[in-house]
């Protein structure tokens, strides 16, 4: 056994996005965290959280799902468990929520638990946090200011968040405490990380507006329209590029960015790119080492003439 | 008097006469224009009843009107005929026939959640969405959405192994949906990656197909899930009616 409970070394769930079409997040936020001297252990066999699709076939079974992950860091002997994605943070945080609120959803996690061989897990033994919690409370801005050797300066950044992040808030209880505290309404520790990385965020409206991620195939042409709104938008604010922190986001804004092209003639030109991937080359790693070549829209021309990477 | 509302009443409910003289007035044109009355006798009683026992559904019965899903609604901004407080209104008072208008875009809410983050009485109107389009597939009205086959595909993969594999996901969707998988728009987005990283994608493909990414003994986490399942969806049918399997 062993794990610790600050923020120096915390358990690492990445989930099945981080390890197919959103694995340039996975290579960042690891280089990241080893950049600034932070350690991941990732969970042992973790299994998937059930995305957005699971709830729709039983809302318990999501339950489940989660609680096993949530089990398995406590097992390891952590605290905290990191999420990067966004589904599967507010996943962990629902089963969180449901399983200290909702008896029905205990019945049926210690029900398939015990069946599956398995302690359930009770709530309140693990605290499930964002990437974005991890770096800002891990070293914050000050000490990230000290750390950056290849300013952001002169990039204008739109900083998008998505649904999951924020959404319903009372999944969040740490949300909306007042200074220092995170915003449902208008979150913010993105545009503080990546502004003390010294990029220029712009004012930008739809920081939560929903990119039609959970019909990206099914209703291909809603998020389409859903993800255009927001890239034109960005680039209205003044925006070179949209920063993501969650693998659905910004895997939907890049295929449909090519969509609207294709599909509607809307041509865009903004570039989509992990906050994480921004923020390692403000700390000196190259455009590879944060995985830019795994993004599906090609920004390595823009990232050369800003000097980056 | 013209009818400034004119664009709240289906046109088929408008009637205007172009020649009306009524007590040797002239009434001709939109001074004529009535709305023809209707009474309605089919409520259905269960409806609101059926789509509370489904899982989201639950507190359908404390909504009160104020229309705050509708504002905060993303797909409403982009069709406007998407409205979730109506919807949630028709069910409570039990009109079918109404409700069965909108039978075909229900299915389309996107779960970002704006309406439950806005919503003052925690009705969750995002479950009441994924309810009503599930009550509509179990009484047959609708086929299965695309959105179901897409959470069904998925949903049996985690099932199954514990994890899913994205590639696999995307083109048992496409077989199940019977839509060919070369979409203009995704092979553009697969040349222009294989054109920018031949070597690397072919390895990651290649991978991915061989070597399928599952949990460990996941063997009895299945049969729990596959056993809770198949009662849950047993008392789905039940709830709403529906006779055998779906």
């Amino acid at each position: 056994m062993d794990g610790s409970n600050d923020l120096q070394k915390v358990a690492y769930y990445p989930g099945c996005a981080l390890e197919g079409t959103g694995h340039a997040y996975n290579r960042s936020t690891k280089a990241v965290g080893k950049s600034l001297g932070l350690e991941l252990v990732e969970l042992e066999n973790w299994n998937c959280c059930g995305a957005m699709e699971v709830k729709n076939v039983d809302p318990k079974v999501q339950t489940y799902l989660s609680a096993r992950n949530l089990s398995i860091a406590e097992d390891m002997g952590f605290d905290k468990v990191m999420a990067p994605c966004n589904g599967c943070y507010h996943n962990l945080k629902k089963a969180e929520y449901d399983l200290a609120n909702d008896p029905k959803s205990v019945e049926v996690n210690e029900r398939i638990s015990a069946k599956a061989g398995h302690d359930a897990y009770k709530p309140g033994k693990v605290e499930t946090i964002h990437a974005l919690d991890w770096i800002k409370k891990a070293v914050g801005e000050e000490e990230l200011e000290k750390r950056v050797k290849n300013s952001l300066k002169g990039i204008k950044v739109a900083n998008y968040y998505g649904c999951m992040y924020t959404r319903p808030r009372h999944i969040f209880p740490e949300k909306d405490k007042g200074p220092g505290s995170e915003s449902t309404a208008k979150p913010h520790f993105m545009d503080d990380i990546l502004a003390a990385a010294g990029a220029e965020n712009v004012e930008f409206p739809l920081k939560t507006a929903c990119c039609g991620g959970a019909h990206s195939l099914s209703d291909s042409d809603m998020s389409t329209k859903l993800v255009l709104n927001i890239i034109e938008t960005a680039e209205a604010c003044g925006a070179e590029v949209i920063a993501t922190e969650c693998p659905t986001c910004h895997t939907g804004l890049e295929m449909h960015q090519v969509r609207a092209e294709k599909v509607l003639g809307r041509k865009t030109n903004v570039k989509i790119l992990y906050f994480t991937q921004l923020l390692g080359m403000a700390l000196g790693l190259s455009a590879s080492k944060v995985g830019v070549q795994e993004n599906l829209s090609d920004s390595r021309a823009f990232l050369k003439e800003k000097g980056l990477g | 008097m013209p009818i400034h509302e004119k664009s709240l009443i289906r046109k088929e409910n408008l009637v205007e006469n172009e020649n009306l003289v009524i007590d040797g007035v002239d009434v001709s044109g939109h001074w004529s224009t009535f709305i023809t009355g209707r009474s309605l006798t089919d409520y259905n009683d269960d409806m609101q009843d059926e789509i509370a026992a489904l899982p989201g559904g639950e507190n359908i019965h404390r909504c009160w009107q104020c229309g705050s899903c509708t504002n905060a609604c993303t797909v409403n901004a982009v069709n406007p005929e998407f409205n979730p407080r109506y919807w949630i209104y028709l069910i409570r008072l039990g009109m079918e026939e109404e409700l069965l208008r909108d039978k075909d875009i229900i299915w389309q809410c996107v779960s970002c959640n704006k309406c439950t983050y806005a919503c003052p009485r925690d009705v969750v109107p995002e479950g009441v969405m994924k309810a009503t389009a599930h009550w509509l597939e179990l009484k047959g009205h609708t086929p299965k959405s695309p959105s179901t086959e897409f959470d069904e595909e998925f949903s049996g993969q985690v099932i199954k192994t514990g994890k899913i594999e994205e590639s696999r996901v995307i083109m048992n969707f496409f077989r199940r949906t019977e839509q060919p998988l070369a979409q203009p728009w995704l092979v553009a987005l697969i040349k222009g990656l294989a054109f920018r990283f031949p070597v690397f994608y072919l390895m990651r493909m290649g991978m991915a197909v061989v070597r399928r990414p599952r949990t460990r003994n996941w063997a009895k986490s299945r049969r729990a899930i596959n056993e809770y399942v198949q009662e849950v969806e047993a008392a789905n049918r039940a709830a709403v009616g529906a006779k055998g399997g779906h």
